[in-house]
């Protein structure tokens, strides 16, 4: 029994200014087990694996590898010493570089110094990249492809090293269900190699879907080990949260709003196109609707988003607010009229790393009200605060830097940032990606709370039950198209299904 | 206090004050006298402040007041800009020029002084273009200036170094008539104040600091990176001609090739000492300001401890490396290490000591 254990953590401290991040954690992982790290957003389960790879020194406690059959304390400096014991890591925030080609990035740092041979190198990644499926060509920069591409390039990447540890923290957090059946399928392959595999999701079907064993985290202390048979969801949600979670089915699905009338849209685009969208479309929301774009990885779902906020060049199109025809050719004009738009990477596009919580909250809203009227201190501490609050924003302090939140945590901040601009549109691109099934909840409250209060909203979500639950209109997407759109009860997973795969509904 | 405390040590301003706080400490042990403000009489009869505080103040001013543009182009552009020693000869042979072609009254110094200043400008948004708009490397980019700017600077008085004189230019390069403090103090002083009250009233603090840290989330917040680096390169203009004019009327001529020669390098170095990443993002305009002074504050003490001026540098490079690693994030990390285990020893014998 006791060589079956590949991995043990034993008593694990680590804290950070302010913030006790792990209390005496302990942690075990067998061979051929894939084992689930749950907990809210903050628990600390991101910061248990950085310890576990030397990307953080621990405070105190022990960790032990199995090496050649018996349990050896490690004492690992750096991520490169991990990797070279054999711990292959995905981390939540992508940390290939984006100005390498996909194979680059693919082979990059993989121990041996030797001269590298671009030749096979391009060959392999290719190999790969087809066995997976991924969209992408090996001589891509990699900053030119989607996040959902990057995540598999990362997951590609660790899973091709020879590993007896595997580490994946929220890998499936930006892919759709065909990627994560093939991450899946993968994952079991390594386990019935005799892999140890440690698995971060917030998502709790994927959860039952492939795991053996959870442990579940709460504020950096250990709740407990448990076997995937002994402990059904609603169990395990308390486990993370510390208490019971509401219903999620009574949330209220606010009816589509009225039919074709003569109303006037609120946003309306004819032949709109960008530069990373280049196939014309045609869209308009309505006052307090809630819309979806869906559709497959690469269907083009992000670009529309994206052209609809003048993130890429614009190159066509005319754009009326309100009735009113009005020019959108950057984002600050979106802004001035009033559209809101979080994006889907929130490392690349979102945050500003060194800059303070307070600073990132306020950012947008400063932008709008003027480069000669900053506010004062006491005002952004005021927002700051308000929307630390509302939206229950883990954080040290105002003043502490994003970078130093938890995944989800910064998630909320730029989240909070556009609800302060006020908008009478937003976009929502994935603004519950990484964030925990009780946020989840919160978020999708608050978006049909907007919308009541008149905001209209464009939802995307690699999640279908969770755009199901909140939109009253989907746009179907495929290959960079809009090949249909589903209303009221048309609206099921099938029927979204068919209408992708270009069947009539 | 123990929180204040706490404060100072994590803000990026400890470094380089302690840096100075020791250099200070050092010259007074060494010679106690040294910061020792004297009252004299200057050759034109008035009563004027000097020492050594007075020399390194006064000498620093053209540096420091460079240092706040290169703050700006340093964190907005992720890079530094080589060319404004250069440019500052240019500005300073413009300077003389327009007030060689006429009799020197004030409204003349201050059309010369803006004749320079646009020059200047126009020439740093040469770079801020190739920089900003053609994302060429500011390394690079500004190489082009600092090679060909002197040349340029030779072209405008016609190869010669004229000398100007009038009472006017002692007044800017040395002291006005009543008043006690060197007039190029006196400019620092305003200058800073002036680049304050901009960061204070405007975004401008902010929006740098975005741009330099995340283009892709200034982008799609509505600010243009694009312009936030052409003002960092027009107000970086700004200061390399009020720097230039400084020193050409200290000298009261104007050398195109040795005017503020090597500035460029003991600029760069002032951001770096204050702390500031040459890497770009978060940035603090007075750390590079005490930046400046550091290295004033140490080529004076050098000289005053009768260093050879060739050697000079090599003394000056060694005391910077200092500095450098000191303020870097392993060595910090080390330090807090350190102080960790030390205290943690201390409570565990207290706890040892509260038991027995
Ligand atoms: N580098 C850091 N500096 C300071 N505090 C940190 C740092 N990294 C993490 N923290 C803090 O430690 C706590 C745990 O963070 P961690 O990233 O481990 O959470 P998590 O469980 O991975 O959450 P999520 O589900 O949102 O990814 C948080 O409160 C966070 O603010
Ligand atoms: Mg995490």
């Amino acid at each position: 029994m006791q060589n079956d254990i590949v991995l043990s953590m034993r008593n694990i401290s680590k804290s950070f200014p302010g913030v006790r991040a792990l209390q005496n954690v302990d942690f075990t992982l067998r061979r051929g087990e894939i084992h689930a790290l749950m907990g809210e957003n903050g628990a600390g389960k991101s910061t248990l694996i950085k310890v576990l790879t030397g990307v953080y020194p621990k405070d105190s406690g022990q960790v032990f590898l199995n090496t050649d059959g018996s349990l050896r304390e490690i004492n690992v400096k750096s991520p490169y010493e991990a990797q070279n014991l054999g711990i292959s890591t995905v981390y939540q925030e992508i940390t290939l570089c984006p100005n390498l080609t996909i194979a680059e990035n693919m082979f990059i740092g993989r121990g041996s110094y030797q001269t590298v041979n671009w030749r096979t190198m391009k060959k392999r990644a290719a190999e790969i990249l087809e066995k997976l499926n991924i969209p992408a060509r090996a001589t891509q920069q990699l900053d030119t492809c989607s996040i959902a591409v990057q995540q598999m390039v990362a997951i590609a990447r660790a899973v091709d090293m020879d590993c007896k540890v595997l580490i994946l923290d929220e890998p499936t957090s930006s892919l759709d269900e065909q990627e994560v059946e093939k991450l899946f399928s993968l994952m079991r392959d390594l386990k019935s190699r005799g892999v140890g595999i440690i698995f971060i999701t917030h998502f709790l079907e994927q959860v039952y879907q492939v795991c053996d064993k959870i442990t579940v985290l709460r504020n950096g202390e250990l709740v407990g080990e448990y076997e995937i048979k002994d402990l059904p969801r609603v169990q395990l949600i308390s486990k993370m949260m510390g208490k019971d979670l509401e219903d999620v089915s009574a949330l209220q699905k606010r009816k589509p709003v009225g039919e074709e009338t003569d109303e006037i849209p609120v946003y309306e685009a004819t032949g709109l196109s960008s530069l990373e969208c280049s196939n014309a479309f045609d869209f308009k929301i309505r006052k307090g609707e809630v819309n979806g774009f869906t559709g497959l990885l690469g269907s083009g779902r992000s670009e529309s988003v994206r052209a609809i906020f003048a993130a890429d060049r614009i190159t066509g199109g005319k754009i009326k607010i309100n009735g009113k025809e009005v020019k959108i050719k950057k984002p600050k004009d979106a802004m001035k009229h009033g559209i809101g738009y979080l994006p889907e990477d929130r490392k690349r596009d979102g945050i500003v790393e060194d800059l303070s919580v307070r600073e990132n909250i306020i950012l947008a809203l400063q932008v709008m009200k003027g480069f000669f009227r900053p506010f004062s201190r006491a005002e952004a501490e005021a927002f700051a605060d308000e929307y630390i609050k509302l939206l229950g924003i883990k954080t040290a302090s105002m003043d502490t830097p994003i970078k130093s939140l938890s995944g989800g945590n910064q998630q909320k901040v730029i989240l909070a940032r556009w609800l302060l601009t006020n908008p009478q549109y937003l976009i929502l691109d994935e603004p519950t990606r990484g964030i925990d099934v009780g946020t989840k909840v919160e978020i999708q409250k608050l978006v049909l709370k907007l919308a009541e209060e008149g905001v209209s909203i464009t939802f995307i979500s690699s999640e279908i039950e969770e755009m199901l639950r909140t939109c009253s209109r989907l746009i179907v997407m495929r290959d960079r198209k809009i090949v249909g759109e589903l209303k009221g009860e048309e609206m099921t997973q099938d029927n979204i299904m068919h209408t992708i795969a270009g069947e009539a509904v | 206090m123990g929180s204040l405390i706490k404060k100072f040590t994590r803000s990026q301003l400890a470094i380089p004050l302690f840096a100075l706080f020791l250099l200070v400490i050092f010259n007074l042990i060494r010679d106690p006298s040294f910061f020792s403000i004297d009252i004299a009489t200057n050759n034109d009869g008035n009563a004027v402040l000097s020492g050594n505080l007075i020399s390194i103040l006064n000498g620093a001013s053209a540096i420091a007041i460079l240092s706040i543009g290169m703050t700006l182009i340093t964190s907005s552009c992720k890079g530094q800009d080589i060319s404004v020693a250069a440019m500052a000869a240019i500005a300073g042979s413009v300077f003389v020029s327009v007030l060689r072609s006429n009799e020197i009254t004030i409204p003349v110094l201050l059309l010369a002084f803006l004749f320079g200043c646009v020059v200047a400008v126009l020439f740093s948004l040469f770079n801020g273009i190739l920089v900003a708009v053609f994302k060429i490397q500011p390394m690079i980019a500004t190489l082009i200036l600092f090679s060909a700017g002197r040349s340029i600077a030779y072209w405008i008085n016609g190869g010669a170094t004229p000398t100007i004189s009038s009472p006017l230019i002692t007044a800017i390069g040395g002291f006005i008539p009543g008043i006690p403090i060197p007039t190029p103090i006196i400019i620092m002083v305003v200058f800073l104040i002036l680049i304050s009250l901009l960061l204070r009233f405007t975004n401008l603090g902010l929006y740098t600091q975005v741009v330099g840290i995340n283009e892709g989330t200034a982008h799609l917040n509505g600010i243009s990176p694009v312009w936030i680096k052409l003002i960092a390169f027009i107000i970086s203009g700004v200061c390399v001609a009020t720097a230039g004019c400084i020193t050409v009327c200290r000298i009261g001529l104007i050398n195109h090739e040795t005017l503020l020669l090597d500035a460029e390098m003991d600029v760069i170095l002032s951001v770096a000492i204050g702390g500031n990443a040459l890497s770009g993002g978060k940035f603090n305009l007075y750390g590079s300001v005490i930046g400046a002074y550091i290295i004033q504050a140490l080529t004076v003490t050098l000289y005053a401890m009768k260093v050879p001026s060739a050697a000079v540098k090599a003394y000056k490079a060694i005391v910077i490396i200092v500095i450098v690693v000191f303020s870097s994030p392993v060595a910090k990390d080390f330090v807090v290490r350190m102080y960790k285990k030390l205290f943690k020893k201390q409570a565990e014998k207290e706890v040892q000591a509260k038991a027995a």
